[in-house]
């Protein structure tokens, strides 16, 4: 057990010390510590952030198992290929793992790391950004590339501010930005989004072009997304090609209930969101879009709404706050949509956007409670 | 009068080991302490040296800058010893107690004016009672205050029942009140869900606030931000209403009698119920302290900790027994159940067994970590500011920001909960402790 090689071993002046944070690590990981009040409340709430952080990935939980299906239904929609149900799902999540394997080694790899230079425990907010990681990005993507946007994200959006809890931008949306601004070629497009490389029969075989709804939708509107087979039904199940987590909306809202259920993340962020992106998408639709309701059935918008932009950290922290946040979230993310020749998908942009002004939001609205505070003492 | 305050946000801890309305011993203790570490902003500077005689009511310690503020012997007797701490620090005066308690007559009579009240309450040594917002610290004599808040009860886990304690005492709160109301405006608050049984809807003279809602809906300091907030200049005095009925013994009997019903709680109580006893009793005296267990003088929340050879404190009228949480829960934070351990997030399943009371022990149940969710704090924070504002201007230190976002408005207690909820295990109360430090420094 990991506590026998504590006293001495792992302590200051100990021959290992340079490894106790891991060593606290894996030994909190089994067992609640046996740290009792010092100062403060003597007693203390069961909750702590692994829980709260367990609770994230368990939401989760049911876009990842439907991304590994697709995965594997999309490979054999495209090639003809006749997989069951199994099939697909056993291939989508071969296909995956790996994805989870860099995006959890190369991240939690640094976290330890730099808990250990600074001296503190390690945090657990890499358990969500390196589950939500290979829910982002296109299933093809390239693990080298994909190590390099984690090792870039954790070290230069997390690390360099303090860790979990002191960063400004949402660590995974980082990495995927870093992808699609490094790496276009393998982040957008119309080759990415169906798997085939590890199919032996389809050795040799054309690689088939297919665009995600939004790139049709984008071009040719409700009418060529129901040219191409894609029925609105088609898109709220989501098997359809996408970024590997972002295509079910069934599964996101499952996630979903379980995260405003437990009160980890806010539901006023999420409606808000929806909010600004249905009415811009109607502006649009007066100009002579898509129907907005389209907007939040396609690509990463109903994804980032759920689990992106509810991030505590990132977001504002006033709950007026939250509804100005998810609101200009969802607003920008459809306007990058509507009004913007080079990139189909806002989404990403959008939050990280709202993501460097939530702290001006926060700000605005404190001031304003702080003007009416000193009206009423005036008064008073 | 009366107005009625309802607040929705806050927790009531569901703890076990709640006392029953019953006396279950009477404590006459062999020695009894004067402590000044009791009391915030009090220097002291010894009156006695050890072999003299005192008298209950009689000075043992003045306040070093105003030596007006005293501090009395809650007993008659001799004093048996000065005990003194690092750096030679005051930290109590024991007195080995007379078996027939001879007291200072302060003559029994109604003080007609506000300055005959402070020197009542000054020579009596009940001064130090009062409390004055901003700051938490003992009031100055040569302040008025804009009011003076008395609640009348409490909703902190366990808390002593003061309808059961003080219910037959309203002559003194009585009198106690009237005198008070001579300096400022007495609000007393009381306990809606006793609204029509409590005695201290009959109290007079006192603007009457009916308050209803979870803990910390009876903390004086959430009442007062809600009926008149301390902006910056004004002070406000607080006292129990405990004081208040000493006070009103005084006038009424000419006596210091400070004899109060402690209540004995908490999960570790070997036995729960109220003893009669005097501040700076001996905890021993008062209970049975065995194995592992902690002493809380006060509540869970905002209590503080009691070595078993410690006494009861001036303002305790409660005592809490707790298990150290020291052993370790395999996969605690990971089983999807734990029907040990009380949560108020809906990550765990507390929520299923809302009557449960919980046997709770001091594990800190996680790892200190930087801030992550910080709606938890609002949750339980019913007054008008922004919690994690005010706890991150105090952590920064930053004066001008503490102001603005309401530092002159609570003490750590106001925030108790935030400690109990906060994932991140972060000490909010010493972090605001601190920043009062601080003000009072700055502004000094």
């Amino acid at each position: 057990m990991a506590d026998q090689n504590k006293p001495g071993l792992f302590e200051k002046g100990g021959k290992l010390y340079w490894l106790h944070s891991s060593i606290d690590a894996f030994d909190t990981f089994l067992r609640v510590p046996g740290t009792v009040t010092r100062r403060g409340a003597h007693v203390r709430d069961g909750i702590d952030l692994k829980r709260v952080m367990i609770m994230v990935v368990i939401a989760l939980v049911p876009a990842a198992l439907f991304a590994m299906y697709n995965v594997g239904y999309q490979t054999a929609h495209t090639y003809s290929l006749d997989w069951g149900f199994w099939n697909m799902f056993w291939y989508g999540l071969l296909r995956m793992l790996p994805l989870f394997v860099v995006s959890y080694l190369v991240g939690l790899g640094i976290e330890f790391a730099s808990s250990q230079i600074r001296e503190e425990e390690v945090n657990e907010g890499y358990l969500v950004t390196g589950f939500l990681i290979p829910l982002i990005v296109p299933v093809d993507v390239p693990l080298w590339m994909l190590a390099l946007a984690v090792a870039f994200s954790v070290i230069f959006v997390k690390e360099v501010f303090g860790g979990t809890g002191m960063n400004i931008w949402n660590p995974a949306l980082v990495a995927r930005a870093f992808l699609f601004f490094s790496y276009p070629s393998s982040m957008s497009g119309s080759s990415v989004w169906v798997s085939k490389t590890w199919v032996p029969s389809l050795k040799g075989v054309d690689a088939i072009s297919t665009a995600t709804p939004l790139a049709i939708a984008h071009d040719g509107g409700v009418q060529g997304l129901s040219d191409a087979g894609y029925s609105f039904m088609d898109l709220v199940w989501g098997l359809i090609p996408g970024s590997t987590g972002e295509t079910s909306v069934v599964a996101i809202l499952i996630g979903a209930i379980i995260l405003v259920w437990t009160g980890v993340a806010s539901w006023k962020i999420m409606l808000s969101s929806i909010a600004g992106g249905l009415l811009v998408g109607w502006l649009g639709q007066l100009g002579g879009g898509i129907p907005a309701y389209y907007h939040i059935v396609m690509g990463g918008f109903l994804f980032g709404s759920v689990f992106m932009a509810t991030d505590p950290v990132t977001a504002a922290q006033t709950e007026t706050g939250k509804w100005i946040y998810g609101f200009l979230v969802g607003a920008l993310a459809v306007v990058v949509r509507l009004w913007n020749p080079g990139y189909m998908e806002g989404m990403m942009l959008a939050i990280l956007l709202m993501n460097t002004f939530a702290p001006l939001i926060d700000h605005c609205v404190v001031s304003v409670s702080i003007k009416r505070r000193a009206k009423k003492a005036l008064t008073a | 009068m009366s107005n009625n305050l309802d607040l929705k946000k806050g927790l009531d801890i569901p703890i076990k080991g709640a006392a029953a309305p019953e006396v279950i011993k009477s404590v006459a203790p062999g020695i009894v302490a004067v402590k000044p570490t009791d009391f915030k902003g009090f220097v002291p500077r010894l009156l006695v040296k050890e072999g003299d005689t005192v008298l209950a009511g009689s000075p043992v310690m003045a306040d070093k800058q105003k030596p007006e503020i005293l501090l009395t012997a809650p007993v008659s007797g001799t004093v048996q010893q000065i005990v003194r701490g690092e750096k030679r620090k005051l930290l109590a005066v024991l007195i080995k107690a007379d078996e027939t308690p001879r007291y200072t007559d302060f003559g029994a009579k109604i003080p007609e004016t506000a300055e005959a009240v402070k020197k009542l309450l000054l020579e009596s040594g009940l001064w130090v009672s009062l409390v004055q917002r901003p700051y938490g610290i003992v009031a100055n004599p040569s302040d008025t205050p804009k009011a003076i808040f008395i609640s009348s009860f409490s909703t902190a886990p366990l808390a002593a029942d003061t309808d059961f304690t003080l219910g037959d005492s309203l002559a003194d709160i009585q009198a106690g009140v009237n005198a008070l109301a001579k300096i400022a405006t007495v609000h007393l608050s009381i306990n809606r869900k006793v609204e029509s049984s409590t005695p201290f809807h009959k109290v007079e003279n006192a603007v009457l606030h009916v308050v209803s809602g979870p803990h910390p809906a009876g903390n004086v300091g959430v009442q007062i931000s809600h009926i008149s907030p301390v902006c910056k200049g004004e002070i406000v005095w607080t006292v129990s209403p405990l004081h208040v009925a000493a006070l009103g013994h005084v006038i009424n009997s000419g006596k210091l009698d400070l004899v109060r019903k402690v209540a004995v709680t908490g999960p570790a109580a070997e036995k729960t119920g109220y003893v009669v006893a005097l501040p700076g009793t001996p905890v021993s005296e008062i209970t049975k302290v065995e194995g592992d267990v902690r002493v809380v003088g006060g509540n869970v929340l905002d209590g503080c900790l009691l070595a078993p050879d410690s006494y009861l404190g001036f303002f305790d009228d409660q005592i809490t027994l707790l298990r150290e949480g020291r052993e370790r829960e395999w996969f605690g934070w990971a089983k999807p159940f734990r029907p040990k351990v009380h949560s108020s997030s809906w990550c765990y399943f507390s929520w299923l067994t809302p009557s449960k009371k919980y046997d709770m022990d001091t594990n800190l149940h996680g790892g200190p970590r930087a801030f992550v969710q910080t709606k938890c704090f609002e949750d339980v924070t019913p007054m008008d500011i922004f919690p994690i504002y005010l706890i991150k201007a105090c952590l920064a230190g930053d004066i001008e920001k503490m102001e603005k976002f309401g530092i002159y408005e609570v003490i750590p207690e106001d925030l108790a909960l935030c400690d109990y909820v906060d994932p991140s295990k972060n000490e909010i109360q010493a972090i605001i402790q601190k920043g009062i430090d601080l003000m009072i420094k700055e502004m000094a």
